[in-house]
């Protein structure tokens, strides 16, 4: 009787309020400049340490996560470990309380998320990654939004990338198979011409034979030297095109080497690959 | 003979009201449609803001008129528009800036939202009232017909006269002027375009560097626009009364949910839906049943099925039934 307004399922009127669509990031407290820092690899969070809110618990305990140009990085680990989490901090939208993120040879830690976006990180979150109402090419246009530049370049790079995409491109995104969904996903972050490309389970609800394919076109972007960085729940997979891999448990580094390393690693095997 | 009148008399009374009226009311749920498509919320303050707009729009009218200055045949008013558009561009902005920013920037749930629009819809009520007075204004000038009932008759030999007013044919090619634009910059231009993805996605427009504050302002900024014009067209039409414009939010809101909230195309659609509903269940069927029937079964009554008193009820049971039974309205819009 006295449920909340907003509890789940009691207010089912959208005569009232939109409930599509609504912005559910929470943006860190960044709002700072960026400092030069050069040296060190293309992207790297340092001993990032923090939560969702400032006084509330510490998802990542001195979390390092890195990749250099023309790498592919991967972030694996058991359900709960912060692996989404620790690429959320990269991406500004936690509240650190020490730690570092570089990028490019400048410190951004200070920085808000749409100031990073700016700087070059592009950024694919797991769900809700198109514009579903929007045709495929509007989604590559609204990709490439702060671009003051032509566009069509881009647009037809992506299209060699996704062949498929070009032959959908009048179609609304959202009528579009799960697996060309992650296409138009990660066109749309390709399209501000990133200079790191940050994937969170691109693979996330897609078919093996889909999962495949997808990893080769990452294999494809990572070929033109933009580092990649991704987090994945097909760890197994993941980590044989991995040019790096993180293990994270509990907010921690646990393992890091190359992907190879790690699949051959008994503790690794033993832990989460299933033997 | 007696089809002709009474095609003509059903023209004269229905067709060419509830286009004018459809018109009307589409460009109202325009507003409401774009405000709860962006800004997520029902904006209950719409109707008041068209009356804001309307009466910056007479205030002018009749400043224009001492000055003597007018378009001829076509009313002062017309005039009037672009300055009764900014002025309550400026309103709306202000308000945001003021209200609906800072809900916003905490992330408020859109429902308190909705109640502060409560609020502002209060406060605009007011100010209109305090301004112009709550009684009614007359502010159309210039030629009031096109075709006048007697001409009509006249030049057809018909019984029935057919009369075709200024405001009527102004209504309708205004609707159409700025429905077409308003559809060609959110379909072709680029923030027309990041005004959709805004909707759709606001993280990943977020993401793509849309900047979501420059989205707010510029769908403020229509949706004035879109209530002056609105509004000034029904007060030429009708005329201007505080109380009327509050009373308007229930058809206009009533047009939106039956096309599909969010739903441009449906707000249109849902426009014509409840004037043409409203108008053919008020009006008075005898005279063209009259014509129709033959005289053994021409009725006593008035054949009206409601009086036009209650007009309200019949967008309320449209809603009613839409909500029950097609929750989504007609064009797919958001589910409700």
């Amino acid at each position: 009787m006295s449920k909340p307004f907003d509890a789940p399922g009691y207010n089912r009127d959208g005569s009232i309020v939109n409930p599509e669509g609504r912005g559910e990031f929470t943006p860190g407290p960044q709002h700072g400049k960026a400092r030069p820092a050069p040296g060190g690899p293309f992207l790297i969070g340092e001993a990032m340490t923090g939560g969702y809110s400032k006084s509330g618990p510490d998802i990542l305990t001195g979390c390092t996560i890195a990749v250099d140009k023309g790498e592919i990085a991967v972030i694996v680990g058991p359900n709960g470990a912060g692996k989404s989490t620790a690429m959320r901090a990269l991406f500004g939208m936690l509240y650190l309380s020490s730690g570092a993120v570089r990028l490019d040879g400048e410190d951004i830690t200070d920085l808000a998320p749409q100031a990073r976006v700016i700087k070059g990180m592009g950024f694919v979150p797991q769900t809700h990654n198109i514009f579903t109402s929007l045709t495929v090419e509007e989604n590559l246009e609204m990709g490439g939004f702060i671009r003051k530049d032509d566009i069509t370049e881009t647009m037809q790079q992506v299209y060699d990338l996704f062949p498929i995409l070009k032959e959908k491109r009048t179609q609304a995104a959202g009528e579009l198979s799960g697996g060309q969904r992650q296409q138009v996903a990660v066109g749309r972050a390709l399209m501000t011409r990133p200079k790191v490309l940050m994937l969170d389970e691109p693979t996330a609800g897609v078919s093996p034979i889909v999962m495949d394919e997808l990893f080769d076109r990452i294999i494809d972007v990572a070929r033109t030297g933009l580092p990649v960085l991704m987090v994945e729940q097909n760890a197994r997979q993941a980590l044989e095109i991995a040019d790096k891999g993180y293990v994270l448990v509990q907010g921690a580094n646990a393992h890091t080497g190359t992907g190879k390393e790690l699949l051959a690693d008994p503790d690794v095997r033993a832990s989460f690959l299933g033997g | 003979m007696d089809f002709l009148n009474a095609i003509v008399a059903l023209s004269n009374f229905v067709l060419i009201p509830a286009v004018a009226y459809g018109s009307q009311l589409a460009l109202g749920a325009l507003g409401v449609t774009l405000i709860y498509g962006i800004l997520r919320f029902s904006n209950f303050a719409h109707g008041d803001t068209m009356a804001f707009g309307a009466m910056v729009t007479i205030l002018f009218t009749w400043w224009f008129q001492s000055m003597g200055w007018h378009l001829g045949p076509l009313p002062t008013a017309l005039l009037a528009l672009p300055f009764g558009i900014v002025a309550t561009g400026l309103l709306v902005l202000i308000t945001d800036r003021v209200v609906y920013r800072f809900y916003r920037r905490v992330k408020a749930k859109p429902i308190v939202s909705v109640m502060a629009s409560i609020g502002v819809m209060f406060v605009m009520n007011g100010l209109v009232r305090f301004i112009i007075g709550p009684g009614d204004q007359n502010f159309a000038d210039g030629t009031r017909f096109i075709i006048s009932a007697r001409d009509f008759k006249a030049w057809s030999g018909l019984a029935e006269g057919l009369s075709l007013r200024t405001s009527q044919v102004i209504t309708v090619i205004t609707a159409v002027l700025v429905v077409a634009a308003l559809f060609w910059f959110l379909n072709r231009t680029r923030t027309g375009k990041s005004m959709r993805a805004f909707s759709d996605n606001e993280d990943l427009a977020l993401l793509s560097g849309i900047n979501p504050e420059r989205v707010v302002l510029i769908t403020w900024l229509i949706v004035g626009a879109l209530a002056t014009i609105a509004g000034v067209l029904y007060g030429l039409d009708k005329s201007f009364k505080p109380f009327t414009y509050f009373q308007l939010l229930l058809p206009i809101f009533a047009s939106a949910i039956v096309g599909g909230l969010g739903n441009p195309l449906g707000a249109i659609a849902g426009g014509f839906v409840i004037a043409f509903s409203e108008v053919t269940v008020t009006y008075a069927w005898k005279k063209v049943l009259g014509y129709l029937l033959p005289d053994s079964l021409e009725p006593s009554s008035l054949v009206q099925l409601l009086s036009t008193d209650y007009k309200f009820a019949v967008s309320f049971a449209i809603l009613v039934v839409v909500l029950l039974f097609k929750p989504t309205g007609l064009f797919k819009g958001k589910s409700v």
